[in-house]
């Protein structure tokens, strides 16, 4: 009897080499980059990839070595995530993002933006009247590491050492990375805790609030207020803003899951998500921009009118670039099309 | 059909179809919950030793400059760890593996779940999440045991609030965690498959000596040449032995004189499989043993 070749395995036999080539190529997409092949692999990966795909449904149907069906079926996802999941490169994205992406994505949430923005205004104010009839409400409102030597019971001249000293650089400075790090961990919280029905982020955003309206009446009590509000100015802006964006970008999911309208609630939320993500990187951005600017400018720059000129500058900066109608580029982005 | 197997039920569970564009379905399969632990705590602790090492460095540097100051190595370690903490997922996962090292190892990679492509938002997405799904119930549960009276108590209970979001994976079937849920993706297996040797090359040299009829090769099914596919690619001699002796009873095989185990199941391997993909081309697929067709 002459020797027995099976179909399936001359089928393998034939076609085993390509897959081999293809199995080479992805390979080395996968760990150096498309930018790593010749013109000639980039143009062979997707016919090798649509001829593996044959040989799947091939072996799917005449082969019974289950080896090679698993194998082929990795092969084919594999190079399917590499074909179709292609994306512009990197630096093209991220210039898309800053020029349309995520000013975009903001404005789409322009009402939850207000909504936020109104708790915070609205918590801020009960934290000030608060501790205008009781200062002991303080202690209740800021953590006592925060607020350090400032308190109700602190006296005018130290508080405005606190605002104008210059001293101890080196300590504050440490002191703005810890807050760095501090509230953009509570800005990210804020929107990660939108996605249980976006109480958890309205909280958040009210003990945000109450801690602000606090602080500037322990300093309005002393007559410090406008030189207070100066102080904080220079980077607070910038860090509320952040952290107002990331509630309204936390209260968008939580809306989305709870009210997901015709969709069903798996891709409201998704779609929620893809359009809140794009605000939340922009949002770490703007924290690391304040936490510069804090650990730079706070204590250096001591002059009222300068701070002042810093704060609203850079609220007025913010708020153009977000909100300000600009020149579509010839070909609008594709963000906006999805 | 009845899946009478639960493992094979098992996996049937994990599998989901995604028909690429030219019709084929991929037959993805997602990762377990335990491959999902197992990436995540690999990530985890080479961050933490990655955390240590980068603090140990900025102390050295700084002491070798001469800058005596804490300060300096606080603040570098603190953004440090930030962006460590933050950009160690966001990063890997925009690499076009679409994977972090843990996820690597484990044979996983991050997927969007419509089959589209994987955009940044969706990975800057699921990765902020994982702020509230594991940092949040482990920090507060840490804070709330060792705070005492009501103020501890709160964050034990806000710990299981939160805590609900880290067992979130195990009350779906697609094992989303919150964070897939909102940015669309999902964690699917692509393992580097190597392609093995074809069982079938082996057993036809030795055809010649093993002529098997066709009632003997009726014996068995699909499912059945599976199973002995993994016997032969795993070729422990114990199990061998005992399944070559399970099959010639079976099928009434007087084994020769001098017929080992390997070389009769080679053989009996090849023979079933080219009967079975025969009849298979002629449109009957057999199951198993158990089938009638």
């Amino acid at each position: 009897m002459a020797v027995l070749q099976l179909k399936s395995h001359q089928f393998r036999q034939e076609r085993e080499a390509d897959w081999r080539r293809l199995s080479f190529l992805l390979e080395k997409v996968e760990e150096r980059g498309p930018k790593s092949l010749t013109d000639d692999q980039l143009l062979a990966i997707p016919v090798l990839y649509r001829s593996a795909l044959s040989s799947l449904s091939v072996a799917r149907a005449t082969s019974l070595d289950q080896s090679l069906v698993d194998y082929l079926e990795g092969l084919c996802a594999r190079a399917y995530f590499v074909v179709y999941g292609a994306r512009p490169r990197i630096g093209q994205r991220i210039a898309g993002y800053f020029t349309q992406g995520w000013s975009a994505r903001v404005r789409s949430i322009w009402k939850e933006t207000l909504v936020s923005a109104a708790i915070t205004i609205l918590a801020a104010v009960v934290g000030f009247m608060m501790v205008a009839q009781n200062p002991d409400w303080f202690y209740a409102m800021v953590p006592a590491d925060m607020a350090g030597d400032r308190g109700p019971t602190a006296s005018a001249a130290s508080l405005r050492a606190t605002l104008y000293d210059t001293a101890d650089t080196e300590e504050l400075s440490a002191f703005a990375a810890e807050l760095f790090s501090h509230n953009a961990q509570i800005s990210l919280f804020a929107f990660a805790l939108g996605f249980a029905f976006c109480v958890p982020t309205a909280m958040l955003l009210m003990s945000n609030g109450v801690l602000l309206g606090a602080m500037i009446q322990v300093f309005a009590a002393k007559g410090l207020g406008l030189e207070f509000a100066g102080w904080l100015m220079i980077h607070g802006v910038t860090e509320l803003l952040a952290i107002i964006l990331a509630g309204a970008a936390g209260f968008k999911i939580g809306l989305a899951v709870a009210f997901p309208g015709e969709r069903t609630r798996l891709d409201a939320a998704a779609e929620a998500g893809r359009a809140s993500g794009a605000v939340m990187a922009g949002v770490v951005i703007m924290l690391l921009l304040a936490g510069l600017l804090e650990g730079l400018g706070r204590q250096m720059i001591t002059s009222d009118a300068v701070r002042y000129a810093i704060g609203i500058g850079s609220g007025v900066i913010w708020l153009a670039y977000f909100y300000l109608p600009r020149p579509r580029g010839l070909a609008p982005g594709r963000e906006e099309a999805r | 059909m009845t899946v009478y197997d639960p493992a094979e039920r098992a996996e049937a569970s994990l599998r989901r179809s995604l028909v690429t564009p030219e019709g084929v379905d991929l037959n993805l399969r997602i990762g377990d919950a335990g491959q999902r632990v197992g990436a995540f705590v690999i990530d985890w602790l080479i961050q933490i030793v990655a955390l240590a090492l980068f603090a140990w460095f900025c102390g050295s540097v700084l002491a070798a400059v001469g800058m005596k100051k804490v300060y300096h190595v606080y603040i570098i370690w603190l953004l440090g760890s930030f962006l460590l903490r933050n950009a160690w997922f966001i990063g890997f996962e925009l690499s076009p593996r679409a994977a972090t090292i843990g996820k690597r190892i484990m044979g996983l990679r991050v997927a969007a779940r419509d089959g589209g492509r994987l955009t940044a938002e969706a990975v800057v997405t699921r990765n902020i999440m994982r702020e509230i799904e594991f940092a949040a119930p482990i920090t507060l549960l840490l804070v709330g045991a060792f705070t005492g009276g009501t103020e501890g108590m709160t964050y034990l209970f806000v710990a299981i609030w939160t805590g609900i979001f880290l067992f979130f994976p195990l009350f779906n079937k697609d094992r989303l965690r919150a964070g897939d849920l909102v940015a669309g993706t999902w964690v699917v297996r692509t393992p580097k498959r190597v392609l093995l040797p074809d069982l079938a090359a082996a057993g036809a040299h030795a055809n010649s000596r093993f002529a098997f009829t066709d009632k003997q090769l009726q014996a068995y099914g699909v499912k059945e040449l599976h199973v002995l596919e993994q016997v032969l690619r795993t070729r422990d001699r114990k199990t061998m032995a005992a399944v070559a002796m399970r099959i010639r009873r079976k099928i009434d095989w007087q084994a020769g004189p001098d017929e080992g185990d390997g070389e009769f199941l080679d053989a009996y391997y090849a023979a079933l499989r080219a009967r079975l993909e025969h009849r298979m081309l002629f449109g009957h697929r057999r199951k198993d043993k158990f089938d009638k067709a």
